[in-house]
């Protein structure tokens, strides 16, 4: 767990952000250390998509800042916040992967394609190397089979699995997952966890946001519960998800979700 | 009469091949035209947004032929002389372009946004997002409409007649003013613009398939 004596991987510190009058993040403030896996939940609404997405900058933030290895994400001073090059931000983003709930897999290529993709035009590797790693990726994926198959002939599963593969081939330093399962039938959920579940075990750090509570007491280190745009509670899964809890909001959640989950 | 219209053929086929340069040309410029601009008009600063959406809206809402007649008739007043083939090639480039315009602007935006968040993720610049993910997506949705255009082109092709260019229409109504054999000439050109324009859409036919995302 991140302290003050090990510099944290992921520094999100007092972000703040509106759309338009509505402030969907109130002073969010949140380290994950290397090879951490950090689960946030809270309602919909509450703000965990979002600050996902600002961590690689697909949504810009108003205050605050985010680091990643000490470096300022989305902007080239927290201060000035005046926003980096496109480039540089292109830079930024390949060291963080994330993996959609939709998928968004490229339709026009095959699965060793999506993930061949970042390798030979972020990476510069030859389509050779390239395929190589992705061959690899699929393996680990259990989809090797499937490597010069198109998206729209992959099972919504398989979609996903390919979706993490292209995210993780690019050895990003940190993996988002927004979400990853919530667009999959039942029981295609469990073929993409167990892929997530393997990368933690290689310390893989990874923020995720997810509605499968098992999957995080079981699989995070830490949990992150977000209400109203701001950090409602943090730590250890058993505490987090303790049903003795006495933040009121986490209680409501839970009870909420415990009622609609089993 | 069989004896005069084969006297005239090698006419015929003079006014044939104008009608296929002028296509030609208003095909390809309007395409490099239109991409540009729909790409302006989807990606670019505010003010290229508006001028290109003003032309766009502007261009759509005139007929091709008073477009043409006011490029042939109307600006030399502005001191813009052309000859009347290249004033014709002009208008009919214009009106062309503000369709691929469209065309393009339609075909990008139908992808989802998720598409250049993927991308963006794995760290592609903006360049290369369109180039490697947006433009083979997008690229497949603008083909029907635009070769149906292009069909458009070659009809329409046949107004360029009216500013006194011997084209295919105008070849077949000098040989007609000569034979008075009016239904045997306009069937044969009939035939001629059809067949050019069947095989366009037997092409495109099988572009589309060539460029659909699930195989057969």
């Amino acid at each position: 767990m991140a302290t003050s004596s090990t510099p944290a991987l992921l520094d999100i510190a007092e972000v703040s952000k509106s759309f338009g009058q509505v402030a969907v993040l109130r002073s969010v403030s949140l380290q994950v250390a290397k090879g951490e896996v950090v689960t946030i939940i809270g309602p919909s609404g509450s703000g965990k998509t979002t600050l996902l997405r600002c961590v690689n900058f697909l949504e810009s933030y108003d205050g605050g800042s985010i680091r990643i290895d000490g470096k300022e994400v989305g902007y080239r001073d927290a201060g000035t916040r005046q926003r980096r090059s496109e480039r540089d931000l292109a830079a930024m983003r390949a060291e963080t992967g994330m993996v959609f709930q939709s998928f968004n897999l490229f339709p026009h290529l095959t699965a060793a394609g999506n993930i061949m993709l970042g390798l030979t035009k972020v990476r510069g590797k030859s389509s050779a190397e390239a395929r190589a790693i992705a061959e690899h990726w699929l393996g680990r994926v259990g989809l090797a089979h499937k490597a010069d198959s198109l998206p729209a002939e992959l099972s919504g599963g398989q979609q996903q699995r390919v979706g993490i593969a292209r995210a993780v081939a690019m050895e990003p330093k940190i993996l988002l997952l927004d979400e990853i399962t919530s667009a999959l039938d039942p029981e295609l959920v469990g073929e993409v966890l167990a892929v997530v579940r393997s990368l933690a075990e290689d310390g893989m750090t990874m923020v995720m946001v997810t509605h499968e509570m098992a999957f995080a007491r079981d699989a995070s280190t830490r949990i992150v519960f977000m209400a109203d745009g701001g950090v409602s509670a943090v730590g250890p899964p058993k505490e987090v998800l303790a049903a003795e809890t006495t933040n009121e909001r986490l209680r409501t959640f839970l009870a909420r979700f415990r009622a609609s989950h089993f | 009469m069989l004896s005069q219209i084969l006297y005239a053929l090698p006419f015929l086929a003079k006014g044939f091949a104008i009608t296929l340069w002028v296509s030609l040309l208003v095909v390809v410029l309007s395409l490099i035209a239109g991409v540009l601009l729909g790409v302006g008009l989807v990606y670019g600063p505010a003010p290229l947004r508006w001028a290109v959406r003003i032309f766009s809206d502007t261009i759509r809402g005139i007929p091709i032929l008073v477009l043409m007649f006011f490029v042939y008739y109307g600006l030399p007043a502005a001191g813009l002389h052309l000859q009347s083939f290249w004033a014709a090639v002009l208008a009919l480039t214009l009106f062309k372009t503000a369709q691929v315009v469209e065309y393009v602007r339609g075909a990008v935006a139908s992808i989802p946004k998720g598409q250049s968040e993927a991308a963006m993720a794995i760290g592609l610049t903006f360049r290369q997002r369109l180039t490697s993910v947006i433009f083979p997506q997008a690229f497949r949705r603008f083909l029907p409409p635009w070769i149906n255009g292009v069909t458009d082109a070659v009809k329409g092709s046949a107004l360029v007649s009216l500013l006194g260019i011997t084209d295919l229409m105008q070849a077949i109504n000098q040989v007609i003013g000569r034979t008075y054999e009016a239904m045997p000439l306009y069937i044969l050109g009939a035939l001629i613009y059809f067949s050019v324009n069947y095989a366009l859409s037997y092409a495109s036919r099988r572009l589309e398939r060539r460029f659909a995302f699930i195989r057969d």
